[in-house]
Formats: C-alpha cells, sequence, structure tokens
C-alpha cells in the first residue's frame, strides 16, 4: 500500500511538471504583450528596455522556464501585474472561498445524487425511477446562471429567507458564512448531483444482477441489508473515483455561478486576471488548479485501491 | 421379506414425512405482452436425508424451479403458482419477511459460480459469521469462533488463519468449500446446489462431491441437487427428475432412471453422456449415438476409420516449444518471476489425426495452442507446420501460414462478432485471404453451412438469432472456410449441453472423415477425449507428462497424474453411489517459477510403442 501511495506520487510529479511547462507556455502564446500594457500611454523605450530586463524577458526561454521553475517551487508564483500583489497572496485569499464552495457543493451533490441513484436502481422502472431521471435531466441541462438568478429571486427577493450575494469568511462567521454560501453550493452541485445519481444507478443496477447478491438473499438477509451493505459496499466504487474528480473540477472555481452570486472565488479572479491580461495571475491559478486536480486523482485512486481488495492484493 | 444380513439402508423410511414437497409447481416469466411459462407442472418428495437431483440441459427450467422453491426470482417478472410445501408448510403463501427466516436457515443454497457468489469487498468470515448472526442469534465473538469451526468442516486447511481473507485470495474450489460452510451454518434442513460443480475443474469436482456426500452424513441434511451432467447425477442421487423445456420428463430412483429409463429423451440424454472406459475394443474414434427424442429410435455409433495417415510426414511438428510469460513486481516492476505456460514440449500430428491435449485449469493446454499459432510468441521451441517453419515466419508469411491452421473458440457466445451476420462471419477469412471474388465466397458459405448442418438460407441472419450449439457449428464453418489443414480446437465442445455435445463431436469426426483434417484437440473433458481422439497428451503444469495413443494412455495409464484424473471423472453407473474416491484436500498447482529458474531436464520412457510417459 505504501509502495502505491509512494509511487503514484512519484508518478505524479513528471505530470505537474509538463503543466507547469504548459502553464509557462501560456503566457508566451497568448495575444497581447504585457509589457507595452506596464509600460502606459507613452510607451517610453527606456522603460520598456528596463522592465525586459527586470522581468528576464531577454533571457532565453529555457532560462526564463527554469528561473519561474525555481521562484514557483519557492512559493512565488511572481506579483500580478496589475496590482503588483503577490500572486500567492491573492491566491491564498480566494482559495479558502473556492474551498468552502466546493466542499459544501460536493456535499450537496453525494446527499443528493446518491440516494436518488440507489432508489432509482432498486426502484427502476417504477415511476420513482423516472421521477429521479427526470430531474437529473433538468440538474444536467439548466444553466447554472439561469438557476442562480431563479433562485435568487424567489428565496431572496420574494420570500426573503437567504441573502442575494456577498462573502463572509467561514472562520469569521459561520452561520452567517453558511447562510450566503448555501443557495450557491446547491446550484453549483444540481449538475454534479445529477451525475453521480446517474452512475449510483447504472452502477447499482450492474451490481443487483451480480450473483453475490443472489447469495446475500439466499442467505435470508433482509433487502435492506443486501442493498446497503452488499451492493452499497461494491456499486459505490466507480462513484467515488468520480467524485473525487469532480471535486478537483469544483476546485477550479465556477465562474459563472461565483458571478451571479458575487462571491470572491478562483472564478472571478481567473476572469479578471484573463481580461487584465495579468499573465503572472493565469499561471498562478491554473497551477493551482492542475494541482489540486493531480491530488484528488491520487485520491481518488487511493480510495478505490483501499475499498477494493482484490486491487490491495496486487500492490 | 428383509434379508437380516443386509446391513441396514441409509435410505429413507417410505414412511417417512418428505422434509420438502412440492406439488404442481409452474412459474412463468413476463414477456412484453403476457406471461412466458418456463416451469410446468412439477411435482416432487425429497425426503429426510435424501438427495434428489434435477437434471436437464439449458433451458429445462431446473434451475428457476429451485429459485422458485426459495422464492428468489424477482418478484415483478415473476409467477409461482402451486405448492412448495416444508414440513407442511406451504412458503409461496408464506409473506416475505418469514420467508426470509426460512432462507439460510432451514433451506440453504450453494451456485455454479464460486467465482462470482461471494461478495469481493467481503472478508469471509464477516460473510460467514452474516449467517449465524441473522439466523442464529449469537455474539460477534461466538459468530467468528462458530465461522472457523464450519471453515475447519469443510476442510478448508489453516481455517484459523483465513478468516480474514478475501474470496480472491481463495481458488475456486475453495471457494465452494466457503459457500457450503456458509450454507451449513445454519445447519440447514435442506441443500439445494445448483451445479455446484460445473465449473470446478475434475479432481477438485470430485473433491467438492466427496465433501457434500460426507456432510450430508454428518449434518443429516437432505439435498436437492441441479446439474446438467449425468455422470454426478449417478454419483450422488438416490432419486433423479428428468426435465425437458420446463416439463418433468421422468421421476424416480436413480438406478431405474440409467436402466429402465422409458422416455426417449432420458434415453437420449444418458446415451449422449461419454463413459469413461466404453471404448475399450474400438480401435478408431467413435461417434456418439444419437437418440432421436420423440421417437427414441437410436441411429448407431459408427466408427471413423482410415483417416489417419500415419506412416507419412506428421502435418504438425512440435519440437521442444516454451512459451513463459514474466511476471512483473517490486516498485520497479522488474521482471521477478515467469510463468511457465509450455515447458518443453514436444509431439506429431499426423494427416487425419486426432491428438488430444487434455489436462486442467493452468496446465498450458491452451497456451500450446496458441503458441502454435503464433497467437502468443512462444520464447523458444521449433514448430514444422505444413511445409513452415512457424516460428521462424514474418508477417506475410505468417499470415499465408494461418490459412493451414485454424482455431476453434470454446465460447461459441463470445466469438461471433454480434454485429456481423453470419454470413459475413465466414466469408470473411475467404475474403480476407484474397481466395476468390464476393460472388464465390458467397457460394463457398452456403456450400459450408450446408456441411455443418445449417442451411444457406441462415446467412443473412445475425448469430444472437441462434442457439449455442448452431454457433459452434458457425464457427467450425468459419474455420473451414480456409481448407485448413489442421484445427486447432480449444475446448470447443466444453460450454455445450451434452446432446449438442454430442452432436458437434459427431460433425467434427465427419469432417476429418470426408476431409481428412488433423484435429489438435483441447480438453479438459476425459471422456469426450476418450471417445474422439487417435492419440492424448496429458499436460501438467506446462509439461507433457504422458503421451501415446488412446488405447493405451485410458488402458494403461502411468502417469501418478494422468491416473488422478482418469479416478476423478464422475461415472455415469449409480452402482458405484457412495463409493467415495477419497480425494485428498488439494489445489492445482501453478507453474510460476522464479527468474532465472531452469526446469530440470526431463526423461521419457516408452512405456509400448508410441506410449511415452514422463520419469
Amino acid at each position: 500500500m505504501y509502495t502505491y501511495v509512494a509511487k503514484r506520487l512519484l508518478i505524479a510529479i513528471p505530470t505537474l511538471l509538463i503543466i507547469s511547462l504548459f502553464v509557462f507556455m501560456l503566457q508566451k502564446l497568448l495575444p497581447g504583450d504585457p509589457i507595452l500594457a506596464m509600460a502606459g500611454e507613452e510607451r517610453d523605450p527606456v522603460l520598456i528596455a528596463q522592465l525586459r530586463e527586470q522581468y528576464r524577458l531577454n533571457d532565453p526561454v529555457v532560462y526564463q522556464y527554469l528561473y519561474w521553475l525555481g521562484d514557483v517551487l519557492r512559493g512565488d508564483l511572481g506579483t500580478s501585474l496589475r496590482t503588483n500583489q503577490p500572486v500567492t497572496e491573492l491566491i491564498l485569499q480566494k482559495l479558502p472561498v473556492t474551498i468552502q464552495l466546493a466542499v459544501m457543493a460536493m456535499i450537496f451533490a453525494v446527499l443528493i445524487g446518491i440516494p436518488a441513484g440507489i432508489v432509482a436502481a432498486v426502484r427502476k422502472n417504477t415511476l420513482l425511477d423516472y421521477l429521479a431521471n427526470l430531474v437529473a435531466l433538468s440538474g444536467l441541462s439548466i444553466p447554472n446562471f439561469w438557476l442562480g438568478i431563479m433562485l435568487i429571486l424567489l428565496v431572496s427577493v420574494y420570500l426573503g429567507w437567504l441573502p442575494a450575494s456577498g462573502y463572509y469568511p467561514f472562520f469569521a462567521d459561520p452561520l452567517r458564512s453558511l447562510e450566503t454560501m448555501i443557495m450557491p453550493a446547491f446550484v453549483l452541485s444540481t449538475p454534479l448531483a445529477a451525475m453521480l445519481m446517474r452512475h449510483t444507478r447504472s452502477s447499482m443496477l450492474g451490481v443487483m444482477r451480480a450473483d453475490y447478491i443472489r447469495t446475500a438473499r439466499a442467505k435470508g438477509l433482509s433487502e435492506r441489508t443486501v442493498v446497503m451493505e452488499h451492493g452499497l459496499r461494491n456499486g459505490l466504487l466507480p462513484v467515488i473515483t468520480l467524485s473525487a474528480l469532480l471535486f478537483g473540477d469544483l476546485l477550479a472555481g465556477a465562474v459563472l455561478t461565483e458571478q451571479v452570486f458575487t462571491i470572491p472565488g478562483f472564478g472571478k479572479l481567473i476572469v479578471d486576471a484573463v481580461f487584465n491580461r495579468d499573465y503572472a495571475v493565469v499561471q498562478g491559478v491554473v497551477l493551482c488548479t492542475a494541482v489540486a486536480f493531480i491530488l484528488m486523482n491520487l485520491i481518488a485512486d487511493i480510495l478505490y485501491v483501499l475499498l477494493n481488495p482484490r486491487m490491495r492484493a496486487t500492490l | 421379506m428383509i434379508d437380516p444380513a443386509m446391513p441396514e439402508q441409509p435410505r429413507p423410511h417410505p414412511a417417512a414425512e418428505p422434509v420438502l414437497s412440492v406439488r404442481d409447481l409452474a412459474v412463468s416469466f413476463r414477456t412484453a405482452d403476457a406471461w412466458r411459462p418456463v416451469v410446468n407442472d412439477v411435482s416432487f418428495d425429497i425426503g429426510p436425508r435424501e438427495t434428489l437431483a434435477i437434471v436437464g440441459e439449458s433451458g429445462s427450467g431446473k434451475s428457476v424451479t429451485s429459485l422458485a422453491i426459495m422464492r428468489l426470482l424477482a418478484k415483478g417478472s415473476a409467477r409461482i403458482e402451486g405448492e412448495v410445501l416444508l414440513n407442511g408448510r406451504n412458503l409461496l403463501a408464506l409473506p416475505e419477511e418469514r420467508m426470509r427466516d426460512v432462507r439460510g436457515n432451514e433451506i440453504a443454497m450453494i451456485f455454479q459460480e464460486p467465482m462470482t457468489s461471494l461478495n469481493p469487498t467481503f472478508t469471509i468470515g464477516r460473510q460467514i459469521a452474516e449467517t449465524l448472526l441473522r439466523h442464529r442469534r449469537m455474539s460477534a465473538a461466538q459468530a467468528k469462533a462458530e465461522s472457523i469451526e464450519l471453515l475447519e468442516k469443510v476442510r478448508i486447511p489453516n481455517a484459523r488463519g483465513r478468516i480474514k481473507d478475501y474470496p480472491h485470495q481463495f481458488s475456486g474450489g475453495m471457494r465452494q468449500r466457503v459457500m457450503i460452510a456458509m450454507a451449513l451454518a445454519s445447519k440447514p434442513q435442506l441443500l439445494i446446489a445448483d451445479e455446484p460443480t460445473t465449473a470446478l475443474d475434475v479432481t477438485i469436482q470430485g473433491q467438492i462431491l466427496d465433501l457434500i456426500k460426507t456432510l450430508q452424513e454428518e449434518e443429516g441434511m437432505s439435498v436437492l441437487f441441479i446439474t446438467h451432467d449425468m455422470g454426478v447425477v449417478a454419483e450422488i442421487a438416490e432419486r433423479t427428475l428428468v426435465m425437458y423445456r420446463g416439463d418433468v420428463v421422468e421421476s424416480g430412483p436413480t438406478e431405474e432412471i440409467f436402466h429402465r429409463g422409458r422416455r426417449p429423451y432420458t434415453r437420449a440424454l444418458i446415451e449422449a453422456v461419454p463413459r469413461l472406459g466404453s471404448m475399450s475394443g474400438h480401435d478408431w474414434p467413435l461417434r456418439f449415438p444419437i437418440v432421436d427424442i420423440e421417437t427414441g429410435r437410436v441411429r448407431a455409433p459408427t466408427e471413423v476409420a482410415g483417416t489417419l495417415d500415419a506412416a507419412g510426414t506428421p502435418i504438425l511438428s512440435v519440437r521442444n516449444l516454451v512459451t513463459r510469460f514474466d511476471i512483473r513486481s517490486g516498485f520497479f516492476q522488474r521482471k521477478t518471476e515467469a510463468v511457465h505456460a509450455v515447458e518443453n514440449v514436444s509431439f506429431d500430428l499426423a494427416q487425419g489425426e486426432t491428438l488430444a491435449l487434455v489436462g486442467e485449469s493452468g496446465c498450458g493446454k491452451s497456451t500450446t495452442g496458441r503458441s502454435i499459432m503464433r497467437l502468443v510468441e512462444p520464447l523458444s521451441g521449433e514448430v514444422q507446420l505444413d511445409g513452415y517453419d512457424v516460428l521462424k515466419l514474418g508477417p506475410g508469411d505468417l499470415r499465408r501460414m494461418r490459412r493451414s491452421v485454424q482455431m476453434i473458440f470454446q465460447d461459441p457466445f463470445a466469438s461471433l462478432n454480434p454485429r456481423m451476420s453470419v454470413g459475413q462471419a465466414i466469408s470473411e477469412p475467404f475474403l480476407a485471404h484474397h481466395l476468390g471474388t464476393r460472388s464465390q465466397a458467397r457460394e463457398r458459405t452456403a456450400e459450408l453451412l450446408e456441411r455443418v448442418g445449417l442451411s444457406a438460407e441462415m446467412m443473412r441472419r445475425y448469430p444472437h438469432e441462434f442457439s449455442g450449439g448452431q454457433r459452434q457449428r458457425i464457427s467450425i464453418a468459419r474455420a473451414l472456410a480456409l481448407e485448413p489443414k489442421v484445427i486447432v480446437a480449444d475446448e470447443s465442445v466444453s460450454a455445450l449441453d451434452v446432446s449438442i455435445k454430442a452432436q458437434v463431436c459427431n460433425l467434427l469426426l465427419d469432417l476429418q472423415e470426408s476431409l481428412g483434417i488433423s484435429f489438435l484437440f483441447i480438453s479438459h473433458d476425459m471422456a469426450v477425449v476418450e471417445r474422439v481422439s487417435h492419440r492424448v497428451a496429458v499436460m501438467y503444469l506446462g509439461e507433457i507428462v504422458e503421451i501415446g495413443p488412446r488405447a493405451a494412455v485410458f488402458g494403461n495409464p502411468q502417469h501418478a497424474y494422468t491416473k488422478k484424473l482418469i479416478a476423478a471423472v464422475p461415472v455415469p453407473d449409480p452402482a458405484r453411489r457412495g463409493i467415495k474416491r477419497n480425494l485428498a484436500v488439494d489445489e492445482l498447482k501453478n507453474p510460476i517459477r522464479p527468474r532465472g529458474y531452469q526446469p530440470p531436464q526431463r526423461h521419457y520412457r516408452e512405456v509400448s510403442p508410441g506410449h511415452f510417459v514422463q520419469e
């Protein structure tokens, strides 16, 4: 098991390097010269030359990459070309927001999607199954921003139950923080819940046909035990992998939802950075997201192995 | 008159109340617009300590009957009528809640596939304890102690140490023992065994049958044994019920069914069973007798003589063939071990000859067949096939060589592409090798279909429209399309029902007689092998341990493994019931060796002309 984890971590290193290379190239490929943007209207050639020297833009690209990589490894993602704030600082500001939103959305998705999937599988081809599928399909096809706006109208404007927007740090005021985040998290969770539901359903349908389910029934176990223990333990395996990947996706930020609810998360950060050609910030956020994604992938694989004795044996 | 000298019979007392009494059981499945009957009016009794076998081929309704007794059929899609009386109580009238107290408690069940019937994510200890906790209200500690005892009862070595193991850490035979332990947990009055040995190797099957017999005596259970194998029936059952397409054909004491079975179907079933040792006195492969199910008329079997050209150059000659697969492990995935799948195998196959490769799973018989065709790459050796030096061929010649040798696989369902019509499947090799135009290919396909006993009109149909036996005929037609000299038949009849198996074997023999084809007949079924082959090679752990003319190997087996294999085959003779083989609890060894392992030099002793045994 430990060798497996160690091996997976080692494999993650080249993956990260490749991603860092892409992130670095991104800057080179994007149109528009940030130095010109920085130099301002006058375009003073001396200032431009100075800035080029300061940002090491006259060195060969390989050196530029290595300097950059060295800085990144030391935790220095550069400074925002726009605000002159260190990028690391910017990211650390937004990260808790995004993590809170992602965790809450994931909890909603799991709490809605998995039970609905189980029920739909066990009550296959009944009204309940059709209903669950209909809701899932809606969850997948209704755009987030529209659902967000409608919820704001209904819950905040008409009913006045929840605030329409804003953000409060969780540790400063947990209750208030939860209150503002419930709606965006729910909106964000709808397509995930739908995917989890569909996956749980099809996985459970396959598992419930397995021979060992018949064995469990032949033992005289109650249908509840058969489904929730013998079935679920096997049926959830593929769902767990999917959940971890979806969570990685959430950590990348949710541009539209954050815009609708004006939440200062990753999504907003990256959109602003792209519009301002603030490459250092774009690089930092993309890199961060990639690391989060790889980490979640790793966790998914490890969980899968932990829950699956057959896999454990092959390690 | 009771002869006082006779020992007391272990038979049920005729007056004893039956444990299970099934009356007019009928099952139907829901189809799109109607209820389709699958089991009609089945009635039988099982007395205390008695074993009743239900025998039949696929689609006979035998498994459905057993599942109906347990009420394990899906409620919405199956309708059960009639009465199932367990000690006089009608199970079909019980509420589901009460039925659960019967399942796994008064009636326990074991299934055909030990590989998939245990939950892969729970330890076996937990799965056994589950029954104990459910039905015997034990504490967790008691249940654990009892689980160990049960594992010991089913003779699993080192039971205490294995309780925390997962199903995949056990072999098929051991898993079936775990299933039996689980079934015995609640001391059931009736054990339903649904094809419990079908998926197992023959020596393991012998062990499991022995175990069931022993435990039945120890526990005083009744057994309902579902099987398709007449040999198993003869060994285990006091009474037998024959089913065909949902109907009971005949029932009675097993001896009477075997010796005085009156119905044509019963006769057909029994005649189709190959009997080990029935070939003494025959020099050549012998066709199976075919009994007409309607009239009961027996078409007498004929020998297949004069196909063998033993004097000429062999069509296939294999020398010192070695095939190994590396096993990688550890942090850097280094090659640490190797599976010695085929080790120093040599044999000749003459024109028009059938050489059988027999052995149990993992003995390397299939890998040998594949190595010869270079479907897997052998490590070393020499293969001469129809003038080709097979192991030295480049890609182009390899393709041409494959015209000389074709293969028929085991699973007729998986080996035909479901999206290709039968005509396309058969004409594909013909067209791929540019042997003629499309219209010629069509003619050839029609001819081949007729040749294998199908009709040319079936060309446009798709595989799912055919039965298993018909699909295997299609596979044979496809193999014949290139007019090969050699056909490698890899377990080609193993998955087929007995009567279909007999017909397909007869077809292979017909083809050999008319076309002079040589067969490399790979099989685990000793009785079929005895019937169809000229020579036999017994494989064990990748090596040929004994090879020789069929009559010599079966009549005078020399190697211990050959003897063990022959002894393990169930004999369809009820007189042998109660004879235990006393096979030791052992598992098939595997041919995995550390890297760099040098196999010992083997020597073969010639017992009689052409009959060699490894020393």
